[in-house]
């Protein structure tokens, strides 16, 4: 009955060393359908296996869907609005200045439940992009973001004890670029921020506020940025047509690119309902009406049809090509020496012993650094201290001379002290003598005189 | 219903993370974002599935019959060499793969069979052939994983299911059994089942699970669906109802026969006609819904998740165990057969040793 099979035969002694032939090598599904001719199997009854896609749902239900959405556009533009309008919740109030001296990036986490559905969803925002006079860093801190983001689930990849069906998602799945409705062309700032970011993350650029143009300045819109993107080679994200049920509504939503949005929470009485939208003197732009704007279109490429191949796309494509690139980086090749296919585990031991001994090596060249520069400090010191102790020398010689010298002076004081004492002693000597002389004559003078 | 505002987080090397998100809120129109299921299923059904199944047991105990019945076809096309010729010296594993559409979903089966087992004389570590076939899949996934460039979806190979056959005796688990049990079961989901229960009585087939289930908690052998990976209140009761039946009393049968005017798979005998669907003769159908129509899913993951995990962090950490310096141990892809497990630390240890030597 069934008609061929692909037989493996591996053969394995129960005991003792193991034999090892070589094993037809591993080919994929395509290879092996056209290769081997596996053929289907008929089955002769109903095995059930059809529940998979169920079984498979089911699962995905209970563990919850994430999707992340960047917004990049001017202040006031419109991009908050519009993911308010999109998912049809208040998400923030606040508006942001137009200040801010560099571009940041907002970024916040909603849960929200539809049916039995849990999405968790993230909105980031980019706060003060074009606000700058000098706009030449503004794409910087979204690329950092996005690479952040990347990396964070490169690094849980990498780990030895990993979770990965635990860790919750923050790789961007898509970026709405919002244009501002000029109904000129492009801004350069725009196609250069594009440019970066198509090969980072999946782009669907939008024409905010499009109820500033009309409807033939908006085909001529349309036509002119799509020449422009497609003349510069940027690659937006072209929604999938390869699969039958969704290719053709896909591939005429593809021709309506770049979708022209307008967004609004606010409701106004149209006929009998309530819909949202803004209210002019001129008239009421519905957003949800498709005559008057893309908003539905959007809606529908971008949560109902194709939200998945969004994820998919991202993780197969952008998080691979990132990936590829940070391990390059750091050296591994699928390809070792000799065209032998080397393993990334020699690769990153080899790495890891070339670090250490890198490592070493810089340890032994600061600690010589270490010890010249002691040693020279210590010559310095010395010097210094030869010097002090020469000063200390030369000091107290001055000091001995100025002693001697003082007590040479001392001495001549002395001498003259004595030989002035001498006199001094001499000269009363001649004075008593002379007095007692004269003291005899002036007792005469004075009896004289008494007697005078 | 204000949402509450995740922390503000400026761009930064660190990754920001959004902080405490909003439970449960409840959107009041319609958005679209159930249609991610049906967006799920078209690329499930686009991609295909794949199942690979081990069959382990002594000759004789009907499981190639089993799997045979399994999947409705002659998975095998003649009989392994286990039935006709003589008892192989050595255990062969056997591949086989298939790809089968049912209703449009396409599955892609990998049935593994291991005729040799447990038929020789000396027994002892017959085992290791297996073990190493599963660790030898879980190998190659890996290195395929660890690529620069890798391939969109990985071919898996890994083992998700391994159905163990313990022969009717009635009594309890041979030690063979308990050994192949107990090692089998960190590395691989096992289902163990009572294989040709036609022989045993209701009665003992009831006494013969009830000491089975002694042996395996006295053993400690955490047998699939397990206790542990069991998350919501659903799960577990239903889990809690199938561990009470396990081991399955099966009984394989191809051929088909009628019975009172239906058309039924079962074994004549001359004293009556075990139907194998009918579930107050076997408990194949129970058998059959849990390795296909409800489980399968549950049977990957757990696969995928833990016994995946599990080998990739023994493998990852063999490396950093080793000792530095001029013995590192070459880690190029091991050649294919050889169970790395077991002999990857000798060869560490003799090369080390050769090279001090050397020193």
């Amino acid at each position: 009955m069934a008609s061929s099979e692909v037989s493996r035969h591996l053969l394995f002694p129960s005991h003792g060393a193991m034999k090892t032939p070589c094993m037809p090598s591993q080919m994929d599904d395509e290879q092996i359908q056209t290769k081997d001719n596996i053929r289907s199997l008929t089955m002769s009854g109903h095995v059930g296996f059809e529940s998979l896609p169920d079984q498979l749902v089911n699962r995905s239900i209970q563990q919850g869907f994430c999707f992340n959405i960047l917004c990049v556009g001017e202040t006031g533009i419109g991009k908050s609005t519009l993911i308010d309008t999109l998912f049809n919740t208040n998400f923030e109030d606040q508006e942001s200045s137009h200040f801010y001296p560099n571009v940041r990036l907002k970024a916040q986490t909603y849960e929200l439940q539809e049916s039995n559905v849990q999405l968790k969803l993230t909105i980031v925002n980019t706060v003060g992009f074009g606000d700058q006079i000098n706009k030449e860093e503004s794409y910087q801190p979204i690329v950092n973001y996005i690479d952040a983001q990347f990396e964070a689930y490169l690094q849980e990849e990498l780990k030895i004890k990993r979770s990965l069906f635990n860790y919750h998602d923050s790789r961007i799945h898509v970026c709405l670029y919002f244009i501002s409705p000029t109904g000129h062309s492009l801004k350069t700032l725009d196609l250069l921020t594009m440019k970066i970011l198509d090969s980072k993350v999946n782009i669907i650029p939008v024409i905010a506020k499009a109820d500033a143009i009309s409807k033939s300045e908006l085909q001529k819109f349309k036509i002119k940025l799509m020449s422009e993107l497609v003349s510069n080679g940027v690659q937006i994200y072209q929604f999938p047509t390869d699969d039958e049920t969704i290719a053709k509504i896909n591939s005429s939503m593809n021709a309506h690119l770049p979708f022209a949005v307008v967004g609004s929470m606010d409701e106004v009485k149209v006929g009998n309902k309530m819909v949202k939208a803004r209210q002019y003197p001129w008239g009421v732009v519905q957003v949800e009406n498709e005559n008057h704007c893309d908003f539905i279109k959007l809606r529908e490429m971008l949560i109902c049809t194709n939200m998945e191949d969004l994820r998919e796309q991202t993780h197969t494509r952008h998080y691979e090509l990132y990936r590829r690139f940070k391990l390059e980086e750091l050296g591994f090749k699928d390809m070792g020496t000799e065209n032998k296919p080397a393993s990334v585990q020699e690769a990153y031991e080899a790495k890891r012993h070339e670090f250490y001994g890198e490592r070493q090596k810089k340890e032994d060249e600061m600690k010589q650094m270490f010890v010249q520069r002691v040693k020279e400090k210590e010559v310095i010191l010395k010097e210094a201290e030869k010097e002090l102790q020469a000063k200390f020398e030369h000091l107290k010689r001055i000091h001995q001379e100025e002693r001697m010298k003082l007590e040479e002076k001392r001495k001549l004081l002395e001498e003259e002290i004595t030989a002035f004492a001498k006199k001094k002693a001499t000269s009363e000597i001649y004075q008593n003598q002379s007095f007692l002389a004269s003291g005899t004559r002036k007792d005469k003078d004075r009896k004289n005189s008494n007697f005078i | 219903m204000d949402p509450m505002r995740g922390s503000p987080s400026p761009c930064s090397s660190r990754p920001p993370s959004p902080r405490s998100p909003v439970c449960g809120e409840k959107l009041s129109s319609y958005v679209g974002i159930e249609a991610v299921l049906d967006q799920l299923k078209i690329k499930a059904m686009k991609m295909g599935f794949e199942f690979n199944i081990m069959v382990v047991g002594q000759s004789g105990l009907g499981k190639s019959t089993m799997v045979n019945t399994l999947f409705k076809s002659k998975v095998w096309k003649s009989s392994p060499q286990g039935l006709g010729g003589p008892t192989p010296q050595t255990l062969q594993l056997q591949s086989v793969t298939h790809v089968i559409e049912e209703k449009g979903v396409k599955l892609k089966l990998t049935v593994t069979d291991t005729p040799g087992f447990g038929d020789q004389i000396n027994n002892d570590k017959c085992w290791d052939p297996i073990l190493g076939y599963i660790n030898e899949q879980y190998e190659r996934y890996l290195q395929e994983e660890i690529l620069i460039t890798r391939q969109r979806h990985i071919p898996d190979t890994r083992v998700h299911c391994c159905v163990y056959f313990v022969p009717p005796t009635g009594h309890c688990l041979r030690p063979l059994d308990i050994e192949f049990l107990q090692r089998l079961c960190r590395a691989v989901n096992v289902v163990p089942v009572i294989a040709r229960a036609d022989s045993l009585t209701l009665e003992e087939r009831e006494a013969f699970r009830q000491r089975i289930q002694h042996n395996l908690k006295m053993h400690r052998i955490d047998v699939y669906p397990q206790k542990c990976f069991d998350e919501e209140i659903n799960d577990k009761l239903l889990n809690s109802k199938i561990r009470d039946r396990i081991p399955f009393a099966v009984v394989g049968a191809d051929r088909e026969h009628i019975v009172n005017g239906r058309c039924v798979l079962g074994r004549k005998t001359k004293w009556g006609i075990v139907e194998v669907e009918n579930i107050a003769h076997c408990e194949f159908p129970l058998l059959r819904d849990l390795l296909i129509r409800s489980h399968l899913q549950d049977l990957k993951d757990i696969t995928h998740n833990v016994h995946y995990e599990n080998y990739r962090v023994l493998r990852l950490n063999e490396s950093h165990s080793l000792p530095r310096g001029p013995g590192w141990v070459n880690l190029s892809p091991a050649p294919s057969g050889c169970p790395l497990l077991m002999h990857k630390p000798s060869k560490a240890h003799r090369r080390v040793q050769e090279d001090s030597d050397d020193d």
